[in-house]
């Protein structure tokens, strides 16, 4: 098959023979003709089988001609449908849509003809209208009263039939091709629903009890485990359970003390009751709020372009991490989220809550500089899908923004559907895009907290009001111009001698000209600075309900020029939840989006969460694909657990603590790291859990890990973010550097400014997720890069200088003093091999170095340190 | 302040390592250990030695730059009608608003975009059939790395890495400048499932390349002692889990950047680099800078015999800005790309480095956004590739007349993948890596050799 152009066709051609060439389809013009042969005496094969010549063509092009009068251009495409627009369209409409129509409860003889394809389809006799053919055409037979015999009350004009006739004639042009194609789907939501992860989950039958297993998430393990006769490895040692428990609950390593508490310690509730302990310190916020942040795309500026700070992002992380800390419900955490500003609130504190929540819709990453209002606001809609179906669903909803998905059973119409929810929802994050005469920051985009202190209530309220007028860089300029233009004009009234009057007139007119632009340059100056000041205050960024709350058309390809038909909000087809709430006309739907996605037989948001959870807990998702349980995402590698872990969770309460408390408790997760052949050959993946391996520490608990260790660790939460104290221009740019340099500040990582583009360099190195992406499955990567952080950053460096003061302030004899570092940093003892070798170390380091006794002293103790928190075994749980 | 005394330790600590040096390659040696970046034999006598890839992510304008299609003016504001709306484009077909001419003996047309480059028309091997899998850009530039969309795949650096080792043990075997933090991330420089020594090194472009490539404490002797306390507690953790390959490259990671510590600072102080040179990569000009210090980077790594080099620009994605950032964008890298092969050609090095210009995918014909943007476009786009091996001033491959889809001479990622492995000296059916049960490879169960395409 291959193309063939001329300046009045584009067409498929097929070749048939050596002299023989079939159209396969032509462009809109011409579409109607059919099949045509064309045959050519000479034809050069090389270029045939690539395209024909020009010359060929135009000869194409007269025998289409000829054969039935086409439309020479677009402009009689256009007349044509013209044509059916006021001949054909009315008489179809008043006349046949009663019966042959979506009107129809079941169209008579199978015919409708209310969109193209129908029309030509036609019903249980034939095609109606074969374009180019009247006579073939059963609707001519039909309005003719020969075959059929329709309107069947009476036949129509003679001028109308002829209508008809010349339409069909023409190749019956016909527009309403668009909102069929548009929406018709070949997605086949029955099959889709067959699809594993669209049924909902149901609780299944506990497998015996083998005798192995703690609770009964072994006992499912156990038996795919005993199915592929693999067995388990040892449990670990307790020093390595209590550090990965540590870590995994609380993003830090346990205290000396604790380790040797638990290692000597006999109780045989011990582990469980560190584990209560750990779930309710407020580390485990902070570890487990930041895994939240990851799968949101949680960050502090608004990327892209014009990266402006999002001076309130702050208020979203620490109300993920307060959730964490109250293991809010996991259903309410997320109609929260979705819909806070809807939820009904009995306090005031409890309102202010639930707006921030709703920071999670307006934080993405966004370009103000999108001058397309349009756009803008379906870039914004597609964010919020994207992150809402990802984060919540696991399933990849954007793809159906431009048509229906290719692999899951999304078509456009469930975007669409969706879309008119947001769409219906006003933004506000403090930014617009480009409009004429507009700066991007507007405080008014914000959302105002309620307030519980009225004094500020009215300030806040004065300053709203100054901040509607700010001067603009365009005032400045025009300001700027009309003192040009007097200059130049008076320079040349003064050449020209003209009438001293008129000199003079023109001289006072400029000193007004020069004095309104030094006070509008003033005025300029002053309001960038009180806009930069007007971001301070009790606000948040968030949703709100839009004025006008209305169906959204689809925009086919993604083109908001390409509307189709309207879409009623709703929700994706494929999950069908009967007692799903209908959207009313008044709100945007979100709170009844938020009760579909949180409903209990919801196949989707239960098991995604826990799937993320245990993630987060050996390393690898049950399914694979965290984010996507999709058709190209990975199959549950034990799917009855999953579907217990779901419908358990959901039946806790969807109770955060109480989920990862009963994994942790399981055996399994208490396993050792070590390997075995006969398993790895069996299992290299580790698929059916039969170890634990060592994992690698994220960034942000590698940093956690050295300051606590080295006791500088402020566990205090800051007040705010460094990001607030930003000015409100683009990051990276003269007025705002964006200033990286966190040496001092000892707050933990989940506290550092996430500023897009230009996340800190540290956490970068330690594959700190892009947080413009939705990724609940962070890289792991080894590189030299990190080698040369951990041996050569002032951070580490110093760090290990005050450990290693720290030591020599509790004057214990050397051998104590190896055991106490190991205890501080790798949570064990060393054994003796060890043991002797950092003693020998230091020794050699004192003997070779130079200085005081003491400086000598603090130096090898500092390197040895330095070596176990740079060691591999420092960096994995 | 440098005191007398610091002098002399500095001194005698020199030469002190180049003793322990060597004592500790001999130990190592001796304990039956080769390094993983070891030079390692091809499969066939190779073409190249190296790659410098040069990535245009956001997928440039083929029709635009390297694939002339003088036909496209005959169907200015026609339309093709497809018979489903995601079959094809829609907009009307926007011929490109800039002149091609032909250069160089072999009259390459090249867009009047690349003043520069189209000096060295007859190096170039244009691959105007180029096709991919997914018009999307996370996905495509995931695929055009790792040759797989769906899977978290070892990008193709790691693979030649892997594959041929690294001729410079001072300096990692594959190097990313500046590479893209998104879309893909880290994916598209990582090493999956292979050694994790075998992963691109990402660095930045300009003053300071590596966070933290200086020891300011301590003299490098003593360093060395404290690094073996360090590889010996490095040990201890990997006799415990001997099957860990991320222990492995954690030991690997430290030798590396011990050595890189001498090595690049060095080698990316570019700023010695005299005026001529500084002028002909265009780091004077704001335009040209930021991408000509790639070049120059590119340039200077792969004369230390780093094995795999790939180069960054962004923000080819010309939805609707087409004719003010993509003359940007070309200016941005003519020049800095015209100096690069000259240097190459002018130190012996262009007939054994490869040269990999592309993007993740090309635009379609058809115009967007009032003739001021172009659409995603994976049926069709142009790839050059220049030097080690391939045919120079050739264009091999076409798209149908209008430059939507690739007609002739189709080139798939899989194919370039294979083509690039060969020039290499790689069979791509041969670089395998056994893992969970089974021997992986870049091409997967695909990947043809473009055969014509070699010199």
């Amino acid at each position: 098959m291959f193309s063939v152009f001329h300046d009045k066709c584009i067409a498929k051609m097929e070749k048939t023979s050596d002299n023989e060439y079939r159209v396969l389809a032509m462009n809109r013009t011409y579409q109607a003709t059919g099949v045509l042969i064309m045959r050519y005496d000479r034809i050069d094969q090389r270029t045939a089988t690539r395209f024909l010549p020009i010359g060929y063509l135009v000869f194409a092009i007269a025998v289409l001609t000829i054969v039935r009068p086409g439309f020479a251009d677009e402009a009689d495409a256009t007349a044509g449908i013209d044509f059916f627009e006021t001949r054909i369209r009315p008489v179809l409409a008043a006349h046949c849509y009663k019966c042959h129509s979506d009107e129809a409860k079941s169209p008579k003889g199978g015919l409708r003809v209310d969109t193209r394809d129908s029309i030509r389809r036609g019903g249980e006799s034939g095609h109606a209208v074969i374009p180019g053919k009247p006579d073939a055409s059963l609707l001519m037979s039909a309005l003719r009263y020969e075959e059929f015999a329709m309107p069947p009350s009476e036949p129509l004009d003679e001028s109308v039939v002829d209508d008809f006739e010349t339409w069909i004639r023409m190749g019956a042009p016909d527009p309403r091709d668009r909102t069929v194609e548009a929406t018709s789907t070949a997605i086949d939501l029955e099959k889709g629903r067959e699809f594993w992860a669209f049924q909902s989950p149901t609780q299944p039958t506990v497998p015996e009890n083998d005798g192995w297993g703690y609770n009964e998430i072994d006992r499912f393990l156990a038996k795919r485990r005993a199915a592929a006769e693999v067995v388990p490895v040892k449990d670990a040692d307790p020093a390595v359970l209590l550090r990965r428990v540590y870590f995994d609950l609380t993003g830090l390593p346990p205290s000396p003390e604790a380790v040797v508490e638990f290692v000597n310690g006999t109780s045989p509730d011990a582990f469980a009751r560190v584990v209560d302990k750990l779930l309710d310190s407020p580390r485990f916020g902070e570890r487990w709020g930041r895994h939240w942040l990851d799968v949101v795309r949680f960050a502090e500026s608004t990327g892209r372009t014009r990266n402006f700070p999002y001076p309130f992002a702050w208020r979203y992380r620490d109300y993920v991490i307060r959730s964490f800390n109250q293991d809010k419900p996991y259903d309410q955490f997320i109609r929260e989220q979705l819909a806070g500003d809807l939820l009904p609130a009995e306090t005031d504190r409890k309102r202010r809550e639930q707006q921030i929540a709703t920071g999670f819709l307006a934080m993405g990453a966004y370009d103000l500089n999108e001058r397309n209002s349009r756009v803008y606001r379906m870039d914004i809609v597609g964010d919020q899908i994207d992150v809402a179906s990802r984060s919540i669903m696991g399933v990849t909803l954007g793809c159906a923004r431009c048509h229906d998905h290719k692999f899951d059973p999304f078509p456009t119409r469930d975007y669409y559907a969706l879309a008119g929810i947001f769409r219906s929802t006003d933004v506000l994050n403090g930014y617009t895009n480009r409009r004429r005469n507009k700066q991007y920051a507007d405080p008014e985009l914000l959302l105002r907290l309620d307030q519980q202190d009225p004094a500020t209530a009215s300030q806040q309220d004065k300053s709203e009001q100054r901040s509607r007028d700010v001067t603009t860089q365009q005032q400045v300029r025009r300001a700027r111009d009309k003192v040009q233009r007097l200059t130049q004009l008076l320079e040349r009234k003064q050449q020209a001698d003209s009438k001293p009057s008129d000199v003079k007139k023109i001289r006072k007119r400029l000193a007004n000209a020069k004095q309104t632009l030094k006070s509008v340059e003033q005025q300029f100056k002053k309001d960038r600075k009180r806009e930069a000041k007007s971001m301070q205050g009790p606000y948040a960024m968030g949703v709100s309900d839009a004025n006008r709350i209305a169906d959204l058309e689809v925009h086919q390809g993604g083109d908001v020029d390409q509307l189709g038909d309207v879409i009623p909000r709703g929700y994706l087809q494929v999950v069908h939840i009967p007692s799903a709430p209908t959207i009313p006309t008044n709100q945007s739907g979100r709170l009844e989006l938020a009760e579909w996605l949180t409903h209990k037989d919801h196949p989707l948001t239960s098991r995604v969460f826990v799937n993320r959870v245990w993630h987060h807990l050996f390393g690898q998702g049950i399914v694979r694909t965290v984010d996507n349980f999709g058709q190209m995402g990975a199959r549950p590698t034990h799917p009855v657990l999953l579907d217990y872990l779901a419908t358990r969770f959901v039946a806790d309460g969807w109770s955060i603590k109480s989920l990862i408390r009963s994994i942790v408790l399981s055996r399994a997760y208490q396993l050792s790291g070590e390997s075995d052949p006969t398993n790895l050959e069996v299992d290299p993946d580790n698929s059916l859990v039969w170890r634990v391996p060592m994992r690698r520490l994220e960034a942000e608990a590698i940093r956690d890990a050295v300051l606590a260790v080295s006791g500088e660790l402020n566990t205090t939460p800051p007040a705010s973010s460094v990001v607030q104290k930003f000015p409100i221009a683009p990051i990276g740019r003269r007025r705002n550097r964006g200033s990286t340099n966190f040496a001092e500040y000892n707050h933990r990582s989940v506290y550092l400014p996430i500023v897009r583009s230009n996340v800190p360099g540290y956490l970068r190195t330690f594959d700190f997720p892009e947080p413009s992406e939705v990724k609940g499955n962070r890289d792991v990567t080894t590189v030299a890069t990190q080698a040369l952080f951990m041996m050569n950053s002032p951070l580490v460096a110093d760090q290990s200088r005050r450990v290693a003061q720290r030591l020599l302030d509790r004057q214990l004899r050397p051998r104590q003093l190896v055991e106490e570092a190991y205890l501080l940093t790798v949570g064990r003892l060393p054994t003796e091999e060890q043991l002797q070798r950092v003693l020998t170390f230091a020794q050699q380091t004192r003997a070779t170095s130079k200085g005081a006794q003491r400086d000598r002293m603090l130096l090898a103790v500092t390197d040895v340190v330095h070596a176990l928190i740079a060691s591999a075994e420092f960096r994995y749980r | 302040m440098i005191h007398r005394r610091d002098l002399l330790q500095h001194g005698s600590s020199g030469l002190g390592y180049l003793a322990l040096a060597g004592m500790t390659t001999n130990a190592t040696q001796a304990a039956d250990y080769t390094s993983p970046l070891q030079v390692r034999e091809p499969h066939f006598a190779p073409r190249a030695k190296r790659v410098i890839m040069l990535f245009m992510q956001g997928g440039p304008s083929h029709v635009d730059t390297f694939d002339h299609k003088p036909d496209l003016a005959k169907y200015a504001d026609k339309r093709l009608q497809p018979e489903k709306p995601w079959q094809g484009p829609r907009g009307k077909l926007l011929p490109s608003p800039w002149k091609f001419q032909q250069h160089g003996e072999s009259g390459l047309p090249i867009s009047e975009l690349f003043p520069h480059l189209s000096r060295h028309a007859d190096e170039l091997c244009l691959l105007n059939g180029m096709h991919t899998d997914n018009p999307a850009h996370p996905q495509a530039t995931v695929m055009m790395h790792t040759g797989s969309i769906n899977f978290v795949r070892p990008s193709m650096g790691s693979w030649v890495a892997y594959g041929l080792g690294t001729e410079n043990q001072d300096l990692p075997g594959f190097v990313a400048i500046n590479p893209n933090g998104n879309p893909g991330g880290a994916q598209n420089y990582g090493s999956a499932f292979l050694p994790a020594t075998y992963q691109g090194t990402s660095v930045a472009a300009g003053r300071n390349p590596i966070d933290h490539i200086r020891n300011p404490r301590r003299s490098r002797r003593a360093q060395r002692q404290h690094l073996d306390l360090l590889q010996a507690m490095n040990r201890d953790a990997q006799a415990k889990s001997p099957h860990n390959s991320q222990l492995e490259g954690i030991i690997e990671s430290y030798e590396l950047a011990f050595r890189m510590q001498t090595a690049v600072p060095e080698l990316m102080d570019i700023s010695q680099e005299p005026e001529t040179v500084r002028q002909r990569y265009g780091l004077d000009d704001r335009t040209t800078s930021a991408f000509g210090t790639q070049c120059l980077m590119a340039r200077r790594l792969a004369e230390s015999g780093v094995r795999f080099i790939e180069i960054n620009h962004r923000g080819w994605d010309q939805h609707n800005n087409l004719k003010t950032a993509l003359p940007r964008n070309c200016r941005a890298i003519d020049q800095p790309i015209a100096a690069l092969i000259d240097d190459l050609k002018h130190r012996q090095l262009l007939q054994d480095t490869l040269l990999v210009w592309t993007g993740e995918f090309g635009r379609t014909p058809q115009e967007q956004n009032n003739g001021n943007g172009r659409r995603h476009n994976n049926r069709g786009f142009t790839t050059w590739m220049a030097g080690g091996g391939v045919r120079g001033g050739f264009r091999y491959g076409a798209t149908d007349p209008i430059g939507l889809e690739a007609a002739e001479g189709r080139v798939h990622i899989h194919d370039l993948h294979a083509t690039i492995l060969y020039l290499l000296g790689l069979d791509h059916e041969k670089l395998t890596y056994r893992y969970s049960g089974r021997d992986f490879r870049l091409t997967d169960v695909h990947g043809t050799v473009v055969d014509d395409i070699l010199a």
